[in-house]
């Protein structure tokens, strides 16, 4: 099977313009539809209530709206018994308040509160700047690592797939309308660095095999070492998702965001170490010559 | 060719196996329920028989204790209980025996046998998000902690002008500039002699206005950079002080950047008590009680504070010195077993208090307490070009007498407070004084409150999910590499052992989205091994021998493992260097996470394999291994 060489890169164009197609649609999403962005962004204030039975949001809700808080956001988080109020606010005792006022107004019912939160404004916008700021920071660090372990070929290739993995993935985030909090960009960086690994595990193959094979084929060289990382690629991400599949089944729902995050970062990952990366070396004209340093020429100048 | 490890690294391999295990034994050991009890004052002792008492007292209302304990120096004792659910009725009745002499707090109490203690092993800490408990992030407001400093300069320059003979007038304050007039020239020289002299925290600016010389006193960056560095750090210590009062354990009390602190308290589900303490935003002023002929322009008259039953009283405008000056006030008997409040000044506070006191032996002294109260109200902003009513409390100060005291001698950085109702009144006064301590007001950034079920859960949810995902991948390795999936799988329960001591041993946090990180690593853990399994099958189909395609496939992997662990390692560090709190936590046990997959995906593994099939001659490798 490691004999045949799959010609991966027969499809590179096709490939590029679906991830072109891909990127478009995130930021079309991300314009339109734009991240959800929970608490710890956005400021305000959360109350996580558990009743000892299912409960009817629409009563929550009325009471909240008899309270002056009609724009409160009631959900239910993981079963029917659980609910999750969330509320823009600046004043750091609402949280506490509307616990209070339904405690009382469901006096008969079970209540007991898990959670209050409250995160201020300015907080919250801190934050938003600060994990954008390490994104890029992550970034570019990584871009620095591969152009000095490898080549600043590779790291543009490279780059440009993280940030077609990141757009992407923040996209579909956006799409779902996945709560994207801290442990979400968390994740995403994550994901960033899982792709990371998959896309420098073939890289680290291309240059070994530029070395060894007696051809300039770049296209080739590539093919053969796709095909040859490609049981790995596979093992790592389907052991990968069946780890966040565990947790997305039994982790409970705080870690549910940051499970989709992952897995849905995995499976791009896998695709864009393979065609965007790879392609893009091949658009890059990488040569030999960029991994092997010239020898400087010994000159003769006897007569 | 054969594949054999050296004695020596067999060892080794053993060696930090067994260090792994013991140090992540604490863990297994589940943490007790407990009421912990100290003193009000740090001299307070707690007595033996109190804790003996205290026990009759639980086991009498039904609620079964599993021993009690002393802390060595005596400051503190732990009554250890067995249910969880104890816990609120028991402080309930502890409080009732103590009376309120005491602090009773809700604990945690570790259960590590002493043997594992005396070789510094402890459990994991565990995150608010798992422990439960409550989280705030305070703001410092720098710009009421300049206008305060301002006000004390205000107070002290009049005070100079005054016993230098320099004749000025008073103008009102620009902001944070100070104003004096003088109509003399010779009175202005004099004045700028004096700052010049003393004050060269301001720049000085002269003017002509109204017929007059104006000098313009402003603060220099440097001290303002001062002030507020000043602020942060003297709020924090006050900060720490007040959490020490609520009694709980193992509190944390940080700086967060400029201006932010943050304050976790595990345990801790009656925020609002814990708010109460936190949040006084308070100062305190010492001033002269007002002369009776006092022109009305110099006096400010002030209620006393609630429950004090005095009628309002006049003290002089010039501020003697404000709260943040207090290092400690405590409440005691005097030699005629009165009650009375020591008084404990810094060093400048104790000069100036020297200076104020000195000439004015045998008049009055007050102490105003200062608290910020929030006023809900709002303003009309543009926001993204729509005019709307923005929220935007404001803050009013109340300013009351909490002490008017006849000064009996010149008083230095200790003095005392007599005269005073009764023992509760002074250990009342004794609290705000040393709560006053802020050197500018606080408010709530942020406030995070985690029931103790919700915390449980999490910790059940990550267990689970630990588990699963340690079997899922270990079938999968087991299924696709066989005998080398199943020698892998090994080397992964070393790896989480080693994980979890690790963390153990740095006293990291463990948070909900650290066991995230642990179940992602077990994940990413399998890769190094992936990558040596998938290179030693294509050298044994490329038709090397068994011993040499081992050898091989260690080999050649090795570059492609040390780079993407070491930018997956990048990442961590940068999350950590970045996020705050359950971020943190994912980052620690990632970044952890990397380095022990490294070394027991690579050595271990290898020594296994070694171990098992090192020695073998043949030439094949059985389906059964690989």
């Amino acid at each position: 099977m490691l004999n045949k060489t799959i010609n991966f890169m027969r499809w590179r164009k096709p490939f590029y313009a679906i991830a072109l197609l891909f990127s478009l649609f995130s930021i079309g999403s991300l314009a339109v539809k734009q991240l959800n962005f929970g608490l710890e962004f956005t400021g305000g204030a959360l109350v996580e209530l558990n009743y000892s039975e299912p409960v009817e949001l629409e009563s929550i809700r009325q009471t909240l709206h008899g309270a002056g808080w009609g724009d409160a956001i009631v959900q239910n988080f993981g079963s029917t018994s659980d609910v999750i109020i969330r509320l823009a606010s600046e004043d750091p005792e609402l949280g506490n308040q509307i616990a209070r006022l339904i405690q009382r107004e469901d006096a008969e019912q079970d209540v007991t509160i898990k959670r209050v939160e409250f995160i201020g404004p300015q907080v919250g916008e801190e934050l938003r700047d600060q994990g954008g700021l390490g994104m890029l920071l992550a970034l570019a660090g990584i871009m620095l690592y591969v152009a000095l372990r490898f080549q600043l070929k590779f790291a543009v290739a490279g780059l440009v797939a993280l940030l077609h993995d990141a757009i992407f993935t923040l996209g579909l985030l956006s799409f779902f309308g996945v709560p994207f909090d801290l442990t979400v960009l968390a994740a995403l960086l994550a994901a960033v660095g899982y792709s990371l690994n998959d896309t420098i595990v073939v890289f680290d193959r291309i240059r070994e095999n530029l070395r060894l094979m007696r051809t300039s084929d770049l296209t080739h060289v590539i093919n053969v070492s796709t095909t040859q990382t490609l049981a790995r690629t596979l093992a790592t991400s389907v052991s990968t998702i069946l780890v966040l599949m565990s947790l997305l089944m039994v982790g409970g729902e705080s870690l549910q965001g940051f499970a989709i995050t992952l897995i849905i970062g995995v499976v791009i990952g896998t695709y864009s170490s393979i065609y965007v990366a790879n392609g893009l070396l091949i658009n890059l004209k990488l040569t030999r010559e960029d991994l092997i340093p010239k020898q400087l020429e010994e000159v003769d100048d006897r007569p | 060719m054969l594949n054999r490890y050296p004695l020596w690294k067999y060892l080794l391999i053993v060696a930090v196996l067994a260090l792994g295990l013991v140090y992540a034994t604490p863990n297994l050991y589940p943490d007790d329920p407990a009421i912990q009890i100290s003193g009000i004052s740090s001299t307070q002792t707690i007595q033996q028989s109190d804790l003996a008492r205290i026990e009759r007292a639980l086991n009498d209302a039904g609620i079964a204790t599993k021993g009690v304990e002393l802390s060595a120096n005596a400051s503190s004792g732990l009554v250890r209980l067995t249910e969880l659910g104890d816990q609120l009725p028991a402080q309930d009745i502890v409080r009732r025996v103590l009376g309120n002499e005491f602090v009773v707090a809700q604990n945690l109490a570790a259960t590590t046998p002493d043997w594992l203690l005396n070789i510094g092993a402890g459990p994991m800490k565990l995150g608010l998000d798992l422990a439960g408990g409550v989280h705030f992030l305070l703001e410092v407001d720098m710009e009421k902690a300049i206008e305060a400093r301002i006000n004390v300069y205000d107070s002290e320059l009049r005070t100079l002008f005054r016993n230098e003979r320099i004749r000025y007038r008073s103008l009102p304050k620009q902001g944070n500039v100070l104003q004096f007039g003088f109509t003399e020239s010779a009175d202005l020289s004099a004045a700028q002699r004096q700052l010049a002299s003393k004050y060269n925290e301001f720049q000085v600016t002269s003017t002509r206005r109204d017929n007059m010389d104006v000098l313009r006193l402003t603060l220099t960056d440097a001290k303002m950079t001062e002030i507020r560095e000043y602020s942060v750090r003297q709020n924090l210590t006050t900060v720490r002080n007040r959490v020490n009062e609520l009694g709980v354990a193992e509190p944390l009390v940080q700086r967060q950047g400029a201006n932010r602190i943050v304050v976790e308290l595990p345990g801790v589900q009656d925020t609002a008590e814990a708010k109460r303490i936190l949040g006084k935003t308070a100062n305190l002023e010492f001033r002269l009680a007002a002369e009776p002929n006092a022109p009305r322009a110099t006096i400010e008259t002030f209620e006393f504070r609630d429950g004090m039953n005095r009628p309002a009283a006049d003290v002089e405008r010039s501020i003697i010195l404000t709260g943040d000056q207090v290092t400690d006030a405590q409440s005691n008997f005097d030699e005629n077993g009165q009650p009375q409040v020591n008084i404990r000044l810094d060093g400048h506070g104790g000069e100036l208090m020297t200076r104020a006191t000195r000439n004015n032996v045998g008049r009055g002294m007050a102490v105003l307490f200062i608290e910020q109260r929030e006023v809900p109200s709002t303003v009309m902003q543009e926001v993204d070009g729509v005019m709307q009513e923005v929220s935007a409390p404001t803050f009013v100060e109340e300013k009351t007498i909490i002490s008017l005291a006849t000064i009996q001698s010149t008083l230095g950085n200790q003095f005392r407070i007599t005269g005073l109702g009764s023992p509760a009144e002074a250990s009342e006064l004794a609290l705000l004084l040393r709560a006053g301590g802020l050197a500018a007001p606080m408010y709530f950034a942020e406030e995070r409150t985690i029931g103790p079920s919700l915390g449980a859960e999490n910790i059940a949810n990550g267990v689970a999910a630990t588990q699963l995902g340690f079997i899922l991948a270990m079938l999968f390795m087991v299924v696709v590499y066989r005998g080398f999936g199943f020698l892998a799988s090994i080397a992964l329960s070393f790896n989480l052992v080693l994980l979890l001591a690790l963390m153990s041993l740095l006293g990291a946090t463990l948070t909900l989205p650290g066991i995230a990180g642990i179940v992602l690593t077990l994940g990413m853990a399998i890769d190094a091994n992936v990558l040596i399994f998938a290179r030693v099958r294509e050298e044994l189909a490329a038709g090397s021998s068994a011993q040499r395609a081992i050898h091989e496939g260690f080999d050649k992997a090795f570059s492609a493992i040390l780079d993407s662990n070491l930018t997956t390692l990048l990442v961590g560090v940068i999350l950590f260097a970045m996020g705050s709190g359950p971020i943190k936590g994912f980052a620690v046990t990632l970044s952890l996470g990397i380095v022990t997959s490294l070394f027991s995906a690579i050595l271990v593994t290898r020594a296994l394999i070694n171990l098992f099939l090192g020695g073998r001659t043949s030439r094949t490798l059985s389906k059964l291994w690989l």
